[in-house]
């Protein structure tokens, strides 16, 4: 009733979103190790793993080459281009001891002291981002 | 009888959670977020409900990508607070209200919800910061807590009409119980929000307050808003406001509201805060086989 009836044109839309990669089908299945490595970090004992040896520990997951490197590099613009989700990250920044605020800022190409004043005005404007083919 | 006797809604911020435990809410940053929720804990504490049905969405927490539900309800005597990667909250046990919750289950799937039943799971900021907010820091949550997880991660996510039409199956299944219970239903999570992209960090206040608009009174439109207005316009996590409508839908026909709240920011979010109470809690009756049989009622009741 309220969704478009083809999952084609459904799907398509997300793409004309600017700078936002949703969570679809596609990504689930290109993240799935990257997502099931970060879940792993829920448990303390693993996280002393981790932080004791980081490519060790990577050793032991199914990841590409490229999501490891950028798994090492904290680049979470790049995660999220090969399928990482942001809650499953979260505990990877979690782990470092960073908070939501300070790891999303990295991906707005802002400092995060412009980040969070930007916030503490009101945040960004939906204004022009709402649709790359409507420039709205 | 079991009754819905008000609806809550609220953002369940990780950074509330953090500011709670740390006892910072009376920072300048926090103090205004916080201050909107001082006539709620003023008046749960008046109204002391029995039972919370809580929807919230599980963060990565309690379902990895092994297992994803579309509409999970917690089952279980206890719900432990979810380690999310720097330990868990220091906060109480959940209590949940068994009983309730397998009837509300299979009540909705006699209604052809075909809700999954979870008898383990720890719970994660999504449904104890909304406690928090609620009822601030008790050594003990002061009711029981049905969690009702929502799939709002990986797409797609149910229909807002979807989530309005389980409300109401869920009132239904409410009213069926026989025992008399206070029971309030929470909606979480929201409002515009986007933790990702080089569009981090958007906010649509115009947006926020018209969804906020739009819980109070007999208007059912909210159901009919698409997954892509919520993307293009509230960010790609405001998609999370579809559960808000779980609890619009079991506030029946029409709401009146008793306290709005909405600032900007906490973290990268904007916190949006309304308290309902039905005005007319007639929910359509059921339409299937099985929420007509009397036989099959019977064996649930």
């Amino acid at each position: 009733m309220t969704q478009d009836r083809d999952i084609h044109a459904y799907l398509a839309e997300f793409d004309d979103i600017p700078g936002t990669r949703v969570f679809t089908a596609r990504r689930a299945r290109q993240g799935y190790q990257l997502n099931q490595f970060a879940m792993s970090l829920m448990k303390a004992e693993n996280r002393e793993h981790w932080k004791a040896d980081e490519r060790a520990y990577l050793a032991d997951w199914k990841l590409t080459d490229e999501q490891k490197q950028a798994v090492l590099d904290r680049d979470y613009t790049k995660l999220l281009d090969l399928g990482g989700n942001i809650y499953f990250l979260s505990k990877i920044f979690s782990t470092d001891g960073q908070s939501f605020l300070q790891a999303v800022s990295t991906m707005s190409g802002m400092s995060l002291e412009d980040y969070t004043a930007m916030m503490i005005a009101g945040g960004r404007s939906p204004e022009g981002v709402r649709s790359i083919k409507g420039k709205n | 009888m079991a009754r819905i006797t008000a609806g809550v809604a609220s953002s369940h911020i990780p950074a509330l959670g953090v500011a709670s435990d740390l006892d910072k809410t009376a920072e300048a940053y926090w103090q205004p977020a916080f201050a909107g929720y001082e006539w709620t804990k003023a008046w749960e504490a008046e109204v002391k409900p029995d039972v919370v049905i809580l929807v919230y969405n599980d963060h990565a927490s309690a379902f990895d990508m092994k297992i994803i539900p579309t509409f999970a309800i917690g089952c279980a005597e206890e719900f432990q607070p979810a380690d999310e990667g720097w330990g868990p909250r220091n906060v109480p046990v959940v209590k949940g209200h068994p009983d309730l919750a397998w009837h509300i289950a299979q009540s909705c799937i006699l209604d052809e919800f075909d809700m999954t039943i979870i008898n383990e799971m720890d719970v994660d900021h999504g449904l104890t910061v909304p406690l928090s907010m609620m009822f601030g820091k008790p050594a003990e949550w002061p009711c029981r807590v049905i969690p009702l997880a929502v799939n709002v991660v990986t797409y797609p996510p149910p229909s807002g009409n979807r989530c309005w039409a389980l409300g109401e199956a869920i009132a239904r299944a409410v009213a069926s119980y026989d025992e008399d219970l206070n029971v309030q239903v929470w909606g979480t999570g929201g409002m515009s929000h986007q933790l990702q992209g080089t569009r981090a960090g958007l906010i649509n206040k115009e947006w926020d307050n018209r969804f906020l608009d739009g819980m109070v009174g007999s208007s059912d439109a909210l159901r009919r808003i698409p997954h892509i207005e919520y993307l293009r316009e509230t960010g790609s996590e405001g998609i999370e406001m579809v559960m808000w409508l779980i609890m619009r839908g079991a506030m029946g026909r029409e709401t009146r509201m008793l306290h709005r709240h909405y600032h900007v920011p906490a973290s990268n979010t904007a916190v949006g805060h309304i308290v309902l109470e039905p005005v007319d809690g007639e929910v359509p009756p059921t339409e299937t086989i099985e929420g007509n049989s009397q036989a099959a009622q019977d064996l649930i009741a």
